[in-house]
């Protein structure tokens, strides 16, 4: 890697290929595509909301490994509950 | 003991495998054990070049499972190591030849007389492929630190799993340790850390490879080449012996490499 790539913040190709490569085994793995990912997504912000309501905006879903096995990862901020607790000071 | 069936295979072609399997095999046979190679890559065999047995060839490995000479008269014996043996794939048939039932049939009747039979499975994840784990023990998974040998050993690991075969063991071949160093290839732990598997070994980049295979003489008859050296270790882990894997970071700074001239590293 130049100076010049340093400089201006491009990755050296090693990290670049592994995180490629982390991406498309996920996909590989559990034959998930982004599109399929996304609605998911919808759903289960659908599915939520019927009971508490959720900051739909910064909900964050994605897979994760560890090991060979793959994980589900939902990061559902409420925010009703959030609403609420400041109403009852 | 019955032998310990082998397959060799990576998903992806040209990473190694065949070159693998040669050279293990000598490596075992140095080590004094009763190996058999099997090419399992009908219709595109070259184990036999590799091993420079080419010109013995009479009968294969479709003339034994057809019952046109008996499995001792397929087997062709080493120059050097005695205790080697190659039975060659067809090269005018298929893959459809060979079922998996025919392969498992024709181990039964090595495992008492062997210590190792490797199984030199073809690329891919079709016929061949499944031919080629159907009796094996265990699996060793061929790879280069690229991306696209990467991924395809991921398939091939997941394969491997579902099919009960356990997850295999990783050969990561053709590491360039200067490319790694400048961070311009997978490392070693990128890799088993993309893969999550066991590995079992690492063969730098040597270009004694290509000469010995020029030669039909595998590298890891070459005392000096690492990368025989590297093969020639896998070998002896796969006895169950516990050997430490390679210093592969010597391509380091001058001082470094004066002290390697010198001996003293």
């Amino acid at each position: 890697m130049s100076l010049f790539d340093r400089f201006f913040g491009k990755k050296n190709s090693a990290d670049n290929a592994k995180e490629r490569l982390q991406l498309v085994l996920i996909h590989d793995r559990t034959d998930l595509t982004p599109a399929e990912l996304d609605s998911l997504k919808d759903d289960l912000i659908a599915a939520i909301s019927r009971h508490v309501e959720i900051d739909a905006q910064s909900m964050r879903i994605g897979v994760e490994h560890d090991g060979r096995s793959q994980r589900l990862v939902a990061d559902i901020p409420l925010k009703a509950a959030r609403r609420r607790a400041k109403r009852s000071k | 003991m019955p032998a310990q069936v082998i397959t060799i295979t990576s998903g992806k072609g040209g990473v190694g495998k065949t070159t693998a399997v040669a050279n293990l095999a000598v490596g075992l046979a140095l080590e004094g054990a009763k190996v058999v190679c099997i090419d399992g890559d009908i219709g595109l065999r070259n184990l036999d070049v590799i091993l420079g047995l080419e010109n013995r060839i009479v009968y294969d490995i479709v003339d034994v499972i057809e019952g046109r000479c008996r499995l001792k008269q397929a087997m062709i014996r080493d120059k050097k190591l005695p205790e080697l043996y190659l039975i060659p794939a067809a090269q005018t048939r298929d893959k459809n030849a060979v079922s998996p039932s025919d392969m498992n049939r024709l181990i039964k009747d090595l495992r008492n007389d062997y210590d190792f039979v490797l199984i030199d499975s073809p690329a891919g994840i079709e016929r061949g492929f499944k031919n080629a784990i159907a009796a094996a023990d265990r699996v060793l998974v061929v790879t280069n630190p690229e991306i696209s040998a990467v991924r395809d050993a991921d398939r091939v690991i997941g394969i491997l799993e579902a099919e009960d075969k356990g997850p295999g063991a990783l050969i990561i071949n053709r590491l360039n340790p200067t490319l790694v160093k400048n961070h311009n290839m997978l490392s070693a732990d990128d890799v088993l850390d993309l893969l999550a598997v066991e590995l079992i070994g690492i063969v730098p980049e040597d270009e004694n490879v290509i000469i010995s295979s020029n030669r039909g003489a595998p590298v890891a008859f070459d005392s000096k080449s690492r990368a025989g050296q590297a093969f020639r270790n896998i070998a002896k882990r796969l006895r169950g012996e516990k050997v430490p894997f390679l210093d592969l970071d010597h391509t380091g700074g001058l001082w470094q490499q004066l002290q390697r001239l010198t001996g003293r590293k």
